[in-house]
Formats: C-alpha cells, structure tokens, sequence
C-alpha cells in the first residue's frame, strides 16, 4: 500500500514535475491567464498521461525497445486526438482558447517522461496512480499560477469578481503585469524558491564566489 | 519580399516563440547551461524547424483540410482529425535523420548535443511552430520562412539566456533559489525585455 501512497504523493510536493523535474513547462505558462482554461488543461494533461501510463504499461513487455519512442508518441497523440475532439465537441469557446496548446499535451514532457521513466518498468495499477500523481502535481501548479494571475490581474475567480475593478466602479487597480507573459515566469521562480525554502534538500549546488571565498580557495575570476 | 521581411521579423522579435508562446521551454531551461552547447542546440533546431514547416504544410495542404484529397477521388473526405498524428510523425522521423547525419558527418557536435538531439522530437517549439502554421493558413513559402525565422528567434533566446547563465555563477543567489529558481527570473526579465517589439507594427 505504502507504495501506491508514494507513487501519488510524491509527485506533488517532493519530485514536483514542474518545479523539480523541469518538465512540461511550455504549456503550464501559456494557459494560466484564466483558471478555466488552467482547469480544462489540467485535466485533460491527467487524463492524458493516466491513459498513456497505463497503456504503455500493459504493452511494455512487448514493445521492442528500438522503436519505442514512436509507440509512445503514437499512444499520446492518439489520446490527445481524442482529447481534443472531446473538448470540441462539449467546451468549444474554451478549447478555442487553448488554441495550439492542446495539441501541444503530445510534446508535453511529463507523459513522455512519465512513459519512459515509469511506465515502462512497472505494471499497469501502480502506473497508473504514478500518473495521477504527476498530473496533479502538475495540475496544481497550473491552477496556483492562475489562481494568482486572474486573482491580481482581472479581480476574478474563476470568471466571478471578487475583487472589483475600478473601471467597474470598485477599488480595485488591476495589475496588468499579470496578465502578460513574464508574470507567468516570475510567479513559477517564486513557487519554486517558496517550496526549496520549505523542503531545503531541493536546493542545487552551483559553484558561486560565496562558496569559493568561504573554502577558502584562490578562484579563477574574470 | 516586403511581406516575407516582416513576417520574419514578427516571429524573431515580436511573437518570440520562446519568451512570448513558452514554446519549448523543457530544453530551453535544461540546455543553457553553457553557451557552446545552446548554440548547437539552436542551430539544430533551426535547422529542423526549416525543413519541417514546409514538409508539413505540404502534408497539411495536401492531405488533411477538407476536400484536399479530390485529386484522389475522395472529395468529401476530411482527416482534419489526423493532424497531430501525422504533424508528430514527420518531425519524429526529421529528426531521426538529422541525427544519424549529424553522427556522420559532424561527430563533435554529435557529441556535444548526445542525448538532446532526441529531446528536439518531443519538444514543442517544433510541434507548437508546425501547429501555428496550420492554424494560421500559410503558403509554402510562408511557412518556409515562418519556420527559418520561428528557429532564429528561438536560437537567438536560449544563446542569450546561456550567456547571462554563465555570468550567473558568480553571484550570490539566496540557497533556495539557486537554479531553476533564478533562471526562471531571469527568462522573465528577457520576456520583459523582448516585449518591447510588442510595440512595433509591420
């Protein structure tokens, strides 16, 4: 049981894909102006890399291992295709508004790593919590960047204002900054500094002239 | 000529696909530690970006719209639905080729890129570039040049984002930081910097 609980658990706070494993970034930055769209990715980033794992999973003995990359791409892209023929047909504004994103979940590193580094090795019950837990560690930093941006940006939750703007008669200046792209990646650096801070053998060691002066070595500076 | 000019330039400067679309961010973040290797990286994907957005205009024009297949007989078909599929494919087996040339012909910057070239199938700049293309109907000759400029401008962040990196290590970053956490500061002060092309009507 204990590693089932790890295999969901861990992806959220310890191995974060985002924060930690530098994985499938590209998309967590671009749809994170409004938390509906963030929650439509999200799940559909959960459905995808669920599936994937526990498809790649069941074959995993009988994929040989030259052309394995292709049968992944080909197990995702074929789940995005109905992903995204799903979202079509029931949440049209919103996947219009995804726009390229969606088809984007293919190339998304976390379920092609998650296949490779998981899936490929473990049998398909304990995958497919392995990809629930990574696509709600992802999931979850989607929604807080959103959370934040429409929050600070717009004055709204979730489409409802909660604070209100002054060009609406509020008090409430919006932060412009937030709805544009750097704010996505300053907010990510902070989250990321937040967590390292907390859970402090996150932290990477690079070589810095503190260091240098502190072990008391001559160091070549330019 | 006129149009082709400022096409490029919106997909250098303006529409960076790196700081503005986040496209490709996995490797972008991953392989500017040194600036040689971004350089290898960002010629790579130049190289792959040019010769896949025409090849999958092509096959965009050609197979998936609807209708496109009346030369063949099947005016009502429509395998819009194939898209991703056969965009993925064909950047997959692109790849694929480069790097077996690349072992052949250039073994040091085989070596230099090892397990990243790979990386350049799964990673969306290419995808996200051949998908824009399609989206926004482009010509050949469009997607030829949105393709080339699309990698320039990609090329052009992460060369740029290597340099600052390497300046970086020699200064004091707070523990928790260190890292992913201050790049991630820094590509958004290059993302600052570069909106203000935004600005600039062509």
């Amino acid at each position: 049981m204990s590693k089932e609980r790890e295999a969901l658990l861990d992806p959220l706070f310890n191995n974060n894909p985002i924060a930690l494993q530098v994985l499938g970034i590209c998309s967590a930055l671009a749809v994170t102006i409004k938390m509906e769209t963030a929650l439509v990715m999200s799940l559909a980033v959960i459905f995808v890399i669920t599936a994937s794992n526990v498809a790649v999973s069941l074959i995993r003995n009988q994929i040989p291992p030259s052309i394995r990359i292709i049968v992944q791409l080909t197990i995702i892209a074929s789940l995005v295709i109905i992903t995204d023929e799903v979202l079509q047909a029931f949440v049209y504004d919103i996947s219009k508004q995804l726009t390229v994103f969606v088809g984007l979940i293919i190339t998304n590193c976390i379920v092609m790593g998650r296949a490779e580094a998981f899936a490929m090795q473990n049998p398909p019950k304990l995958s497919f919590i392995d990809g629930l837990g990574n696509g709600l560690g992802y999931a979850m930093i989607l929604m807080v960047v959103a959370f934040l941006r429409e929050l600070f940006g717009t004055g709204k939750v979730f489409g409802f204002t909660v604070l209100q703007p002054v060009n609406e008669g509020g008090w409430y200046v919006p932060n412009g900054f937030m709805v544009l792209s750097p704010a996505a990646f300053f907010l990510i650096g902070c989250f990321i500094w937040a967590v390292r801070s907390w859970k402090t053998d996150q932290i990477e060691e690079e070589f810095h002239v503190g260091a240098l002066l502190e072990s008391g070595h001559e160091g070549h500076i330019r | 000529m006129e149009h082709y000019l400022s096409l490029a330039t919106k997909a250098i400067f303006v529409e960076n696909s790196a700081l503005a679309f986040f496209l490709g961010m996995c490797s972008f973040l991953a392989v500017s530690k040194k600036v040689e290797t971004a350089v290898g990286l960002g010629l790579a994907v130049i190289f792959v970006l040019t010769v896949t957005t025409p090849l999958n205009q092509i096959l965009t024009v050609n197979l998936l719209r609807e209708g496109s297949l009346s030369w063949a007989g099947f005016p009502d078909l429509d395998l819009g639905f194939l898209t991703f599929l056969v965009l993925i494919g064909t950047i997959a087996a692109t790849v694929q080729i480069v790097e077996m040339a690349m072992d052949r012909y250039v073994p040091t910057l085989y070596n230099a890129l090892g397990v990243f070239l790979p990386l350049i199938a799964v990673n969306c700049a290419i995808l996200g570039t051949s998908l824009f293309m399609a989206e926004r109907d482009y010509t050949l000759g469009e997607a030829t040049v949105f393709g080339f400029a699309t990698g320039i401008g990609w090329a052009l962040a992460i060369i740029a984002l290597a340099a600052i990196r390497e300046k970086l290590k020699y200064s004091n970053v707070p523990e928790p930081l260190r890292g992913l956490g201050v790049t991630f500061i820094v590509v958004g002060l290059m993302s600052v910097g570069f909106m203000a092309f935004s600005g600039i009507q062509l």
